[in-house]
């Protein structure tokens, strides 16, 4: 949780506190599938960036996109904005998913 | 044939039940297909509704729908990185033109209003695919069965996978959309309407420039509701991956903008929500028909930005689209020779006449975004700032100075480019 430095207010939160907020339904499998060895070649990893559930993490050491795809709010940003349009990228199942109460 | 009705609506937001519901009315058969499980929950905007488009579909919806305020202030905020100029249209009246909704409550109300209309709605439900012969579409592959009909109308929404499957829509590009990200805030009511100005089941709508997102083709908002606030904002998704920057950061510089900060102060995050805007404009809209199907809404790419129009873009082409189901089933005939009806339809309606004044809109902004927004503003907040300073410097010495300012610190090039971009946007609409 991050304060406002002013007022001390809590009025920011870090995505995690955001996407706690979510009720979703996740599906055991993945609906969102990224080509790994494009992935290496992918200079920008605009994914990493761009998802605004941060879905997508980039493990250095495994050399690796990490996909929490159980976090996705299913808006399609990533299958758009994907360097090397190399993303599989389903909705997920009818009873799974994202459900919004407030959207 | 089992399985098989007249028409199949692929996706249960404002577009499909507003065709689905047209069809009912007429009274065909038509099968609604909602992926969620209930209409509005996998949808999210601003936002408001528009009253006048919503009763073309519903005339009556003021009485029972569930409707949060009554906009009754439009307030325009231009912002620099802690400063802001604002202007607001105020209008305490009966009517009003638009209200602030939930989708999920608001789509769930029409999704059900359709029903008692005779429409059959399946949730939890995913269409796969189209089901083509012979270049005509026959029907729609779910997860568990193949559903036959004689029309498919495809109202997916802003990704529409199925138009893109029969070629009706190319590949969006990043420039092509805006990602929009908001956050639903709990406040009481008494605090909303203090810090709003507004009496009891009256709203007021925020349009922000600027501020974060200075120099970027993006804006913020603010909606009232009745016991939240709603905190958002758009911004193009080439903008977003050219810059690096995530959406919820931009989110809460907003957030936490002097401007805005004490409108949500002491709330609680009820939720975090996200979607994409289709902005393409005019030059997107694909074909809106091919035989045996029509397209309809953001799935048609029908959004008006600059006037934050979508949700009644989507219900008219929906409606119109419902009206030539109807003179289709009467003929027996689902060619694309007869559905080209519906094309016709919304040449002639303000929803293409209205997408086209604006055609070269985005084009022109995406050229000149770090004038247009970015320097300007901080242009018209440094008037305001000299305008309102009292500090013993002699007036005329502080216009001259100002006046100065704007030719010395653009060069004369740049300044003639913004005028000819600015011109060309009016030309456009107005000619």
């Amino acid at each position: 949780m991050t304060q406002n430095e002013e007022t001390g207010e809590k009025i920011l939160q870090n995505i995690d506190d955001k996407l706690f907020k979510v009720k979703y339904v996740p599906d055991e499998e993945a609906h969102l599938a990224p080509d790994e060895a494009q992935c290496l070649l992918c200079d920008s990893k605009v994914c990493t960036y761009i998802c605004p559930a941060h879905v997508y993490e980039w493990d250095e050491e495994n050399k690796k996109l990490i996909v929490g795809y159980e976090n996705c709010l299913e808006c399609g940003a990533c299958r758009i904005a994907c360097e090397k349009k190399c993303i599989k990228w389903e909705y997920p199942k009818g009873t799974k998913g994202v459900t919004f109460k407030n959207g | 044939m089992k399985n098989k009705t007249e028409v199949i609506v692929v996706g249960g937001g404002p577009a499909g039940i507003s065709a689905a519901v047209t069809i009912a009315r007429a009274g065909k058969n038509v099968v609604l297909i909602e992926r969620g499980s209930f209409s509005g929950s996998k949808n999210m905007f601003g936002g408001a509704i528009y009253t006048q488009p919503t009763k073309e579909l519903f005339p009556n919806f003021e009485e029972s729908a569930p409707l949060e305020r009554k906009t009754v202030i439009h307030k325009y905020v231009m912002c620099t990185e802690d400063e802001s100029v604002s202007v607001a249209y105020s209008a305490k009246e009966e009517k009003s033109n638009s209200y602030s909704v939930i989708r999920s409550k608001f789509d769930r109300w029409m999704a059900q209003e359709a029903q008692k209309e005779g429409v059959v709605l399946v949730t939890e439900t995913l269409v796969k695919e189209l089901i083509v012969k012979e270049n005509k579409v026959v029907g729609v592959k779910t997860e568990l069965e193949e559903y036959f009909a004689d029309i498919v109308i495809i109202a997916d929404g802003v990704n529409s996978l199925l138009a893109k499957q029969i070629g009706l829509r190319k590949e969006i590009k990043p420039k092509d959309v805006a990602l929009g990200v908001k956050e639903v805030i709990k406040l009481n009511k008494e605090k909303i309407e203090e810090r709003f100005n507004l009496a009891d089941a009256e709203g007021a709508i925020y349009e922000i420039f600027g501020g974060p997102m200075l120099g970027m083709l993006g804006l913020g908002y603010v909606y009232t509701n009745k016991e939240t606030v709603s905190i958002g904002l758009g911004i193009c998704l080439e903008t977003l991956a050219k810059e690096k920057i995530k959406p919820y950061e931009l989110l809460d510089k907003i957030k936490s903008h002097p401007s805005f900060a004490p409108l949500i102060k002491d709330g609680e995050l009820v939720e975090y929500s996200a979607h994409l805007i289709p902005e393409g404009g005019y030059k997107k809209v694909p074909k809106l028909h091919s035989d045996g199907v029509m397209v309809v809404g953001d799935s048609a790419m029908l959004v008006n930005n600059l006037h934050w129009e979508g949700t009644n873009l989507a219900m008219i082409s929906g409606k119109l689209a419902g009206e030539t189901a109807i003179v289709a089933l009467d003929k027996n005939d689902f060619s694309a020779n007869t559905l080209a009806l519906y094309q016709k339809k919304m040449e002639n309606s303000f929803v293409i006449k209205d997408l086209k004044s604006y055609k070269s809109l985005m084009d022109i902004v995406h050229g000149r975004a770090k004038s247009y927004l970015q320097y300007y503003p901080h242009k018209i907040a440094g008037f305001f700032k000299m305008f309102t300073a009292v500090d013993s410097v002699p007036k005329r010495n502080k216009y001259h100075a100002f006046i100065k300012s704007i030719f010395t610190d653009r060069s004369i090039s740049e300044l003639f480019k913004d005028a000819v971009g600015f011109i060309r946007i009016i030309f456009g609409v107005l000619r």
